[in-house]
Parts: C-alpha cells; sequence; structure tokens
C-alpha cells in the first residue's frame, strides 16, 4: 500500500432518516478543530426543525463548487487529496458570499471569530463518520468520490426538514416544520 | 473558579419585566454542585423564613431550570426543573432530556431562575446574552406540537433578522407548557421536545401561574472550560463504549419492561394497582417495535444509547397519533393501569397526555383512581359528565384526561392530583376514598410496586424518600448503594442521564466530575456530607410544607394503603406487606439518615452538617 495513494477522494454519503438526534458528530467535530465542546463552531450542524426529524447539516461538495467560485477574495479553494473545500481563515473576510452561493446555506461563520466554516472531511480521516458508525445509526457513512451530482445534497434545513418530515411522519409531516 | 461552569445565572422577575445576573460563591457550588442539590440551597436561602405561607402556585414560589457541571459532557444532555412543588409543597429536582440546559451553557448561563408573576401570558427568549419578554398571547393555549412548531419557526425568523449574516441559524432549545400548565393543573409537566417530559412535582403548573408559555434559548459559544480535556474526553468514550455494549438496552430502552415488569415480577400497575400482575403478550415490546415504531434510535445530546423511540399509529381510529414510543413508566401508566394492553391505544394515550402537557404517570395514577371510583360505583358518569369510565377504553380515558387539562366539570377536581382530589371526593360523597389513591404525600408512585419486593424499590422506598412518590429517587439502605436517593441526587444535580451510568463502576460519575471541575469528590465524602446536606433540605422544606397541606411523617411516612392489600393474582398471589416491618425498617432508615423517631432530622445532625437555620426552622415541629 502506497502512503500517499491512502487518500483517494472520499464523500460521506446520508442517510439522514436514520440520525438518531445525538449529537455525537457535533462534540467531536468541535473537539477535533475547535478544542472545545462547541456545537454552534461545529462544521456539522444537526438540525432539529421538528422533534424526531433531526439531521446533520453540512457541505455535500459539490462538483462544481458555487461557494469557492463566489468568494471575492479567493479564501477558499478546493483540496485536491479529499476533494474538500478549504478555508483559508487569515484571507477570509466574513462577507458571507459564499453561504448566499451554496444551494444548501451550507457554510457559517464562526461564532467568535471572523472566519467561514465548512467541513474539511478532517483532512481524509472524518471524525463524525467514526463515532455515528461506532454508535451503529450509520446515518454517515465515508464512501470513495466518484462521478456523480453531489450538488442535490446541497440542500437548506427547511427543505430537508420536509422531506423528512414526510417520510418519517407520513403525510401529515410537513405541518409540523 | 470552579471549572465546568458557565459562571452566572440568569434571574428574571416577570412582576417588573426586568433581568439580572446572579453568581453563587465557589463555596456553594462546590457544596451543591448544581440542579437538584442547588435547589434546595436558593430554595431555602430566598423562601425559607416564610415557607409554609408560600403558595406554590402564587407570584412568591420560584421556578428554577439549572444545569450541573456535567450536563453536556457527560453524554445525555438534561435540565433540572424545580421550586416549590404544588403536588408534595417540599421541593421536587424533576429532570428532563433534551439540548435545553447544554444550549443555555452554551449561551453563558447555569440556569434561569424565574421569579414573579407575568400580567399577561409570555415567553422568555435568550439569544446569549440578549434576553427579552415576549408575548405569548398568540402561543397561549395552543398543545405541544403546535407550540413547538410555532416558537420554532418564530425564533428562528428572528434570529435571522437580528443577526444576519451567520449563515442558517440552528432552532433555538424550548421549554414550555401545553394546556394544562397553563390551567394550573397539578399534575402538569414542564416539556421538551414534543414528548419529554419533567413531570414530578407539577411544575408546569408553577409556570402556568407565572403565565409564562415558554422559555427558548440559543447559544452560540463553547460548553465552559473544563479542568482537564483529555479526562473528559476519555471518560465520555467510556460511558459511550459501556453503553454500546447493551444491545437490549439501546433497542429497547425501559419500553422492554411494560410485559417484562408484569409477567416476571409482578409490580406494574394493573387497574389502579388492583392487581400488580399481568401475562399480556399483546403489550411485549417485539410487538410495540413491529406495529408502532418509525424510528428505532432517538436520543438527547450526546447519547450513545439512545433509547428513545418514536412511534405512530398507522391505522385505525387512533391513526395519525404520534409520541416517543411511551416508556416503561407510560405503557404501564398509560397502559396497563388504565386496562390497556394493546401498543396503539397506548400510543394514543401517550400522545394525548403529552399535547395536553401533563405527566403521563401522575395523570395515569389519577385516571386510574378515578376509575377505580367508578367500578366501585362511588363516582357515576353522571358526576363524569356522561363517561363511561370503563377499564380499557381509550377513548373515554382521553376525554377525562382533556377534562383535566382544562378544568372542566370534575376534571376541576381532579386537576388537583390523587390526594387533594381524594379528600374533596371523600367529603363530597362521605365515604372514605384515600384507600384507592396509590400515592404518597401528594405525588403518586412510580410504575414500580413494592408487594412482590422483586423489583427495585425496598417495602420503606416510597414512605422515606424526600421526593416522595418518585420512582428514580427512593429511599434505600445502605445510604452509598446505586439505587440510593443520595446516589440519585448526584446525577440529579450534575445533571444528566443517569441512565447511561448502568453498567459503569460507581467511581465514574466522580471521576467525571474532578474531570471537569478540577474538584476531587469521593462517593464516601457526597454521600456523608453533600448529598447529606440536600437530602436534609428537601426534607425540612417537606415537613414544613403549607399553605393549603402539612405531611406529619407519623402519618404520612407511609405506603399507599393499596400495598398493604394482598395481591389478588399471579405467582405472587396472596403477598403483601405487613406494616409493623414498614415500621421496623423506616426507622432504621431515620436513623440512618439522622432523623428522630418521629422522622424529624435532629438538631445534632443539622447542626453537624452546618444547617444550624433549618434546625431552628424545624423546633416549631419536634
Ligand atoms: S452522530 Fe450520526 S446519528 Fe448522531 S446526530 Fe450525528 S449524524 Fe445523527
Ligand atoms: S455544499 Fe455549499 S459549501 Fe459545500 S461545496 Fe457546495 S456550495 Fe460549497
Ligand atoms: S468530516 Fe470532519 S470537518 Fe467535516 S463535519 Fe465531520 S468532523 Fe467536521
Amino acid at each position: 500500500m502506497g502512503l500517499a495513494s491512502e487518500k483517494t477522494p472520499i464523500w460521506i454519503a446520508r442517510d439522514f432518516s436514520k440520525c438518531s438526534g445525538c449529537r455525537r458528530c457535533e462534540i467531536v467535530c468541535s473537539l477535533f478543530h475547535e478544542k472545545r465542546v462547541w456545537p454552534e463552531a461545529s462544521r456539522i450542524r444537526v438540525f432539529m426543525l421538528a422533534p424526531g426529524i433531526e439531521f446533520p447539516h453540512f457541505c455535500a461538495q459539490c462538483e462544481d463548487y458555487p461557494c469557492v467560485q463566489a468568494c471575492p477574495v479567493s479564501a477558499l479553494s478546493v483540496s485536491k487529496e479529499t476533494g474538500a473545500v478549504i478555508v483559508d481563515s487569515s484571507a477570509c473576510i466574513g462577507c458571507g458570499k459564499c453561504i448566499e452561493a451554496c444551494p444548501g446555506r451550507i457554510p457559517h461563520m464562526h461564532p467568535k471569530e471572523s472566519k467561514i466554516l465548512i467541513c474539511n472531511l478532517c483532512g481524509g480521516d472524518p471524525q463524525c463518520v467514526k463515532v455515528c458508525q461506532e454508535g451503529l445509526w450509520n446515518a454517515l457513512r465515508i464512501v470513495p468520490r466518484g462521478n456523480y451530482s453531489y450538488k442535490l445534497y446541497a440542500r437548506t434545513p427547511e427543505e430537508i426538514a420536509r422531506d423528512l418530515a414526510v417520510k418519517i411522519f407520513g403525510e401529515d409531516g410537513e405541518r409540523y416544520v | 473558579m470552579i471549572r465546568g461552569y458557565a459562571g452566572k445565572f440568569l434571574e428574571v422577575d416577570l412582576s417588573t419585566q426586568s433581568f439580572k445576573e446572579v453568581e453563587f460563591s465557589d463555596e456553594v457550588l462546590g457544596d451543591y454542585v448544581g440542579g437538584r442539590g442547588l435547589a434546595t440551597k436558593i430554595l431555602w436561602d430566598r423562601l425559607g423564613d416564610k415557607w409554609e405561607t408560600i403558595d406554590p402556585l402564587g407570584q412568591e414560589n420560584l421556578l428554577l431550570f439549572l444545569t450541573g457541571p456535567l450536563t453536556g459532557f457527560f453524554p445525555g444532555g438534561r435540565i433540572c426543573v424545580s421550586g416549590k412543588s404544588p403536588q408534595s409543597n417540599g421541593v421536587v429536582g424533576s429532570t428532563v432530556g433534551g439540548e435545553f440546559g447544554v444550549e443555555l451553557k452554551c449561551a453563558g448561563y447555569d440556569g434561569v431562575i424565574v421569579a414573579g408573576e407575568a400580567e399577561k401570558p409570555c415567553y422568555i427568549f435568550i439569544k446569549d446574552s440578549d434576553v427579552e419578554i415576549r408575548d405569548a398571547s398568540h402561543i397561549w393555549g395552543l398543545d405541544a406540537k403546535q407550540t413547538v412548531a410555532v416558537l420554532t419557526r418564530e425564533c428562528r425568523e428572528l434570529l435571522k433578522a437580528r443577526y444576519p449574516q451567520k449563515g442558517e441559524w440552528k432552532e433555538p432549545s424550548i421549554l414550555y407548557i401545553g394546556p394544562a400548565g397553563e390551567n394550573k393543573v397539578r399534575t402538569a409537566a414542564v416539556a421538551a421536545k414534543w414528548s419529554h417530559a419533567a413531570g414530578y412535582g407539577g411544575y408546569g403548573a408553577v409556570m402556568g401561574s407565572k403565565r409564562l408559555k415558554a422559555i427558548a434559548v440559543k447559544g452560540t459559544g463553547p460548553l465552559p472550560e473544563v479542568a482537564d480535556m483529555e479526562g473528559v474526553k476519555a471518560l465520555m468514550q467510556e460511558v459511550c463504549n459501556n453503553a454500546y455494549e447493551s444491545e437490549l438496552w439501546r433497542r429497547w430502552g425501559t419500553g422492554s419492561a411494560g410485559y417484562e415488569v408484569g409477567a416476571k415480577t409482578s409490580s406494574e400497575p394493573v387497574r389502579n394497582w388492583q392487581e400488580e400482575w399481568h401475562d399480556e403478550r399483546s403489550f411485549g415490546v417485539n410487538e410495540f417495535e413491529n406495529r408502532v415504531w418509525i424510528k428505532q434510535y432517538w436520543g438527547d445530546f450526546g447519547c450513545p444509547t439512545t433509547c428513545l423511540k418514536l412511534a405512530v399509529v398507522r391505522s385505525g381510529k387512533f391513526k395519525g397519533a404520534i409520541t416517543d414510543n411511551p416508556d416503561y413508566e407510560l405503557q404501564a401508566y398509560l397502559g396497563t393501569n388504565l386496562g390497556i394492553f394493546t401498543p396503539e391505544e397506548n400510543v394514543y394515550m401517550a400522545s394525548v397526555i403529552d399535547d395536553l402537557g401533563l405527566c403521563g404517570i401522575q395523570t395515569g395514577n389519577i385516571l386510574g383512581f378515578a376509575a377505580e371510583l367508578f367500578q366501585r360505583g362511588i363516582l357515576t358518569n353522571k358526576d363524569l359528565d356522561g363517561i363511561e369510565l370503563k377499564w380499557g377504553d381509550a377513548e373515554a380515558f382521553a376525554v377525562l384526561a382533556k377534562k383535566i387539562a382544562y378544568r372542566e366539570g370534575i376534571g376541576n377536581i381532579l386537576a388537583e392530583g390523587t390526594y387533594r382530589a381524594a379528600l374533596k371526593i371523600g367529603e363530597m360523597k362521605g365515604v372514605d376514598v384515600m384507600p384507592y389513591a396509590v400515592q404518597v404525600k401528594g405525588v403518586g408512585v412510580g410504575a414500580h410496586g413494592i408487594r412482590s419486593e422483586k423489583d427495585y424499590p425496598e417495602i420503606y422506598s416510597y414512605a422515606c424518600s424526600v421526593q416522595c412518590g418518585d420512582h428514580t429517587s427512593t429511599a434505600c439502605m445502605p445510604l452509598d448503594d446505586f439505587r440510593s436517593e443520595l446516589m440519585m441526587a448526584f446525577h440529579d444535580s450534575g445533571v444528566y442521564c443517569y441512565f447511561n451510568v448502568f453498567g459503569l463502576s460507581r467511581t465514574v460519575v466522580f471521576n467525571f466530575y474532578k474531570a471537569v471541575t478540577g474538584i476531587e469528590l469521593t462517593r464516601e465524602d457526597w454521600v456523608a456530607a453533600k448529598a447529606m446536606k440536600i437530602i436534609q433540605l428537601q426534607r425540612a422544606m417537606l415537613l414544613l410544607g403549607g399553605p393549603d397541606l402539612k405531611w406529619n411523617p407519623e402519618i404520612h411516612d407511609d405506603n399507599p394503603p393499596r400495598f398493604y392489600e394482598p395481591m389478588p393474582s399471579g405467582p405472587y398471589k396472596g403477598k403483601k406487606i405487613e406494616k409493623a416491618r414498614v415500621d421496623e425498617e423506616k426507622h432504621k432508615y431515620y436513623e440512618l439518615v439522622g432523623w428522630d423517631e418521629r422522622g424529624i432530622p435532629r438538631s445534632e445532625t443539622l447542626r453537624r452538617l452546618g444547617l444550624d437555620d433549618v434546625d431552628k426552622a424545624l423546633e416549631k415541629l419536634r
């Protein structure tokens, strides 16, 4: 096994209907990147627009990366190794153009510093997937990145929540969101 | 400063519509920890000298929402709700799962103290240090699901409008009451999500008396600094690994017991505890799993067990009823205790109770009581406004539950809780109905009987508990037993989910406390000194009681009369509890916790613990 070749681009597959709402992913993501338990500074955030329909909201790594293109100061780039969006926080001016450009409004500002937060796949070893798998919820799973329309997963919390509510509670579900 | 705390508490006075920040010294936090422990200290210091005159539903009462140092770190987030209880007239620490406690700490507060009484319905909105009292007239009257839906939308809009550019705002965490709390029903719960409830104590009614419909909080900060982050991480992993091993507990939660407890240990309430045994296989957990579950794992912040499940009735006349799958307590109290033995009807009852904002345990207790009075012809269908309150009739029980929540007709009497209703009905009918009231000092007992002596509570467990009928906090010996209320007071004061402790060594929670706070605390020291102090304070306030009811331990430190009747069925048929044995055990327990033969904390006990003012206040009872 070659050392460098271990970093084949990956993607995090997601089955929202399996999400238990435990937020273990938020805890490890913030511990890993911020050294604190800090749900709002986690790059993966679990939304609960209605009880029972919790789901993780995080970067889908769209194939055309609209956020990267929208950044006026080139603070965003794409990692060749992982396919993740990399934020250069020293360059980020916190204008929020990437949020507007993202079809899922996924990037968000760090709550205390002027830098945007976007999942960087932990450099190829996603911490969130580990805990989700460890707990056997399997809402998150690592798969090799291929030539697919990942952009379909970049959806707003409202869109995801409505679909999920119908899937979980039936037609009626939507009225709770 | 002690690590693990945000360092300040928010005090809101609804009468003057004002806020301030309050701090407690390291000494107080070290001694009382948080949650239930700290609640006793705050209540005694602030209300102790006039305790007997404080009406739990009057504006002088304080309503406390307290986290603990372990909230957010120990897997399974919770918040502790307390105040003078409108059920026991003492202090009950009642905890509820969810994200509220974590969110509050992220906003920079260890707790919220609510004083006074608002003129109009309101809710408190907290975004970090921005606090606002907002009008709630548009949500007053809404049921649980509607309240959550409207508030979640409204608060997110507010966040977006006030704090633009941040990206999408996550929803705030919400605690609220349903119609039952608004109508000051003494069995009303403080609810989280749709179906999570701080039920014991009746604090939903206190919230209603203050016209406080909800508290919504969004915190954007990190959890406080801890003393030893590597230690905390390792302990989190240890707790999680232990939970992952318990497959049946994770898969079924306490819901596995709805059939098991009846069939195996004969300690499940059936038809208002007339029996404690059933072998009704339709009520097995597999039936719930196959027929009503739509989500197998559902959990609160950081939880590895995710023992909750979501259930929906898919067909039949209760189609569309949604709730978290009834846990053991609700399978018992909204199932077997009402003669209901099908998952669909049980889920329907639980969803009705959620929506009304009632406590499922306390309300199940009172519904069973009413049904037995109907069975005995003491309450007629005329008394019940035409309801034929037959065992097993979920629709009839649901109609009565609504009457309780809205205080209509007989509901107005039953809304006072089993004990007070029994006094009233006894007077009305000229019959002593207390033998059918399965409660201890105003609190309906949890769904674990003691007659078979095969389940966990000891025969004096409810009789001597400072939380009365609360099955999560029972008296037992030795005092450092893992089921003892002195140990339970640690979980309720650290404020985290006790279900994630099962199977772990008993030092883990204290190691966790040390890693978070930096303070060394041994189990011995906790039990002999700190918990002891908390228990004495709770006991003192319980005995002082007032203004409408007072407890005399010689009479009221006792089991419900039903537990002295022989069991009519099952493998323990004929078994009952002997009063003489209860008295004997009770006195042993009194001795251990330093109470005199009449159950009043001894002067020397209180003085040794530095509670001289409590000693003085109890003088009049001696
Ligand atoms: S760890 Fe998995 S199950 Fe838990 S909240 Fe995150 S995505 Fe959901
Ligand atoms: S999902 Fe949003 S943040 Fe991620 S690549 Fe696409 S546009 Fe960028
Ligand atoms: S892969 Fe890493 S950065 Fe991305 S959400 Fe998961 S833990 Fe956070």
